[in-house]
């Protein structure tokens, strides 16, 4: 009964701070709302039992790339008189894209039939027997199908190299700090004694 | 009717009653003990100073915290108006309560805890990221520079340190085998010792994981977002009163949870540090409290002591020495417990 309660208030909240997300005027908003959005999701996978997936949800999600978003939001100098004038001549687009959409997702669940292959699954759960939830994510990730993970590994890294390429510029005339050639000077070859006669200068 | 009431009562009203004053005690002796962190906080800087520190309020000054409470709450709250004032006063609100939160999953002694889950740490590492939420957004809503100078260089500063906190946490992990905190504790227990405890295993970690806390917690050295010679109080200039109380509230409880957590994934928790008499007749909660406030002492020495850093300082720190040595380690003690494995150690 309680789960049930719980699961109408963390969906109900979902939906109507992923409204939010949208219907913000200020953008730093929109992106509180999105957060929200995410901890209340989190919320509805700790009722199905998967915890591991909800923490990292959190983890991952708000506590680092909404931190980003959040960050570049900021930022930025949004003009909000400019963005409203565009709102009418994007309306029809908006609505016939989101139109398409919504008519997709009917077909799909209209559509939609359980695999008769899946019925025959008893175990379709959550927490698998006797083992923790973290446990079963780390074997189906590391030890079933540690290849594609692997796989998937390499496509972010190389992803991540060819944003750094494409954003790298070489500056002439940086002056960069050399901590080692710091530590390692002495006394010797930094400081000069010098005797200076009354009158003379260096 | 009354069946139904009792067996709704049996299976949420007790359990609820019971989490709601296991968390009220748990959250009055930790505001208590906050108090005379501060108190502390403040005497032992004062002390390698050379000056007195609080010494007025009741004897030795210990009523000073809560002299400077009530001056907080009595004093009257001043909105910007050109703030963002629901967001203005969510931020100090948002802080604490994440902060006091995450004490939830803290293991005072074996089974004294107030939720006993099995992904305990990455509880805390979830509610210690989102700390950075509170900064961001009291920083933005003020709408003043020095303010939005302090979140923009907080939140650089956390998430770059949480990287190297998260690799730390995975080496203690991967040596317990366990996400639970209790477990982690318990895996610490053995024959030598304190010498059984974490930080001898996984020496270099130690030092990264109390570097990586202050960064995590803005303390000094790594006080950037709210450097007082540049930034005058960088997030929190334009609060006052309450508000500002819960900011400071907050970063303290925020200080005090790396303190445990370092106590627990290193030095044992509650376990004493030779199990003979008369060692083992202290009550766990003893030895936990004690290691706390001694890894507390070196937060306020460190604080007293050490410069503050330099941002770029602070990048090269965090990306370049920590993140690549603790990598290094995830890999190293990964591969010594997989070759290992096998002959039984």
């Amino acid at each position: 009964m309680l789960t049930v309660l719980f699961f109408y208030l963390f969906a109900g909240l979902a939906v109507i701070a992923g409204f939010m997300v949208v219907a913000a005027k200020n953008p730093v908003h929109a992106v509180l709302f999105l957060i929200l959005a995410f901890f209340n999701v989190a919320g509805l996978f700790l009722l199905l039992g998967a915890e591991f997936l909800a923490l990292t949800l959190l983890i991952v999600y708000v506590g680092a790339v909404a931190v980003l978003f959040l960050f570049v939001v900021m930022m930025l100098d949004v003009d909000f008189a400019e963005l409203k004038s565009g709102f009418l001549s994007y309306l029809p687009v908006g609505l016939l894209i989101g139109g398409i959409l919504l008519a997709e997702i009917i077909m799909a669940a209209g559509a939609w039939v359980l695999n008769p292959a899946l019925s025959k699954l008893e175990n379709v759960n959550a927490t698998p027997t006797n083992i923790t939830n973290t446990e079963a994510f780390g074997r189906v990730l590391y030890s079933d199908h540690i290849y594609y993970f692997e796989a998937a590994g390499i496509l972010l890294l190389i992803a991540m190299v060819g944003a750094i390429v494409l954003t790298l510029r070489q500056r002439d005339g940086v002056r960069r700090q050399d901590i080692s050639a710091q530590v390692a000077r002495s006394p010797e070859d930094s400081i000069e004694i010098k005797k200076v006669e009354t009158g003379q200068g260096i | 009717m009354t069946e139904q009431f009792t067996a709704f009562m049996a299976d949420y009203g007790w359990p609820f009653f019971w989490i709601a004053l296991h968390s009220l005690a748990l959250m009055v002796g930790l505001l208590l003990l906050i108090a005379y962190i501060l108190y502390a906080d403040r005497k032992i800087w004062a002390a390698v100073q050379l000056r007195k520190g609080p010494n007025v309020v009741g004897a030795f000054g210990l009523l000073q915290s809560f002299a400077d409470m009530l001056k907080f709450v009595f004093k009257e709250p001043i909105i910007p108006s050109k703030s963002d004032k629901f967001v203005f006063l969510l931020a100090p609100i948002v802080t604490t309560v994440l902060a006091l939160a995450a004490w939830a999953v803290v293991p005072l002694d074996e089974g004294w805890v107030v939720a006993d889950i099995n992904v305990g740490i990455l509880y805390i590492l979830a509610m210690s990221s989102l700390g950075v939420y509170g900064i961001i957004m009291g920083g933005w809503a003020s709408n003043s520079k020095y303010p939005f100078l302090g979140a923009l260089r907080s939140a650089a500063q956390m998430v770059s340190y949480e990287v190297s906190i998260g690799f730390v946490i995975v080496t203690v992990l991967l040596l317990v085998g366990s996400l639970n905190l209790t477990d982690i504790v318990n895996a610490q227990k053995g024959d030598y010792g304190l010498l059984n405890w974490h930080w001898l295993p996984l020496f270099p970690m130690f030092i990264v994981f109390f570097i990586s806390a202050l960064a995590e917690t803005n303390r000094p050295p790594f006080d950037l977002p709210e450097a007082e010679s540049e930034l005058v109080a960088g997030f929190m200039v334009e609060y006052s009163s309450t508000p500002y109380m819960l900011f400071m509230l907050g970063e303290y409880v925020a200080i005090m949870l790396m303190c445990a957590l370092t106590t627990i994934l290193f030095l044992g928790g509650w376990l004493p540090p030779f199990d003979v008499a008369p060692f083992n007749w202290l009550p766990g909660i003893f030895w936990f409290t004690l290691k706390t406030c001694g890894v507390f002492f070196m937060f306020a020495m460190v604080k007293s002591i050490v410069p503050r850093y330099r941002y770029d300082q602070l990048m090269r720190l965090g990306w370049k020495v920590f993140l690549p040595l603790s990598l290094f380690m995830v890999v190293a003690v990964a591969s010594v417990l997989h070759f290992t494995k096998d002959l039984g150690v």
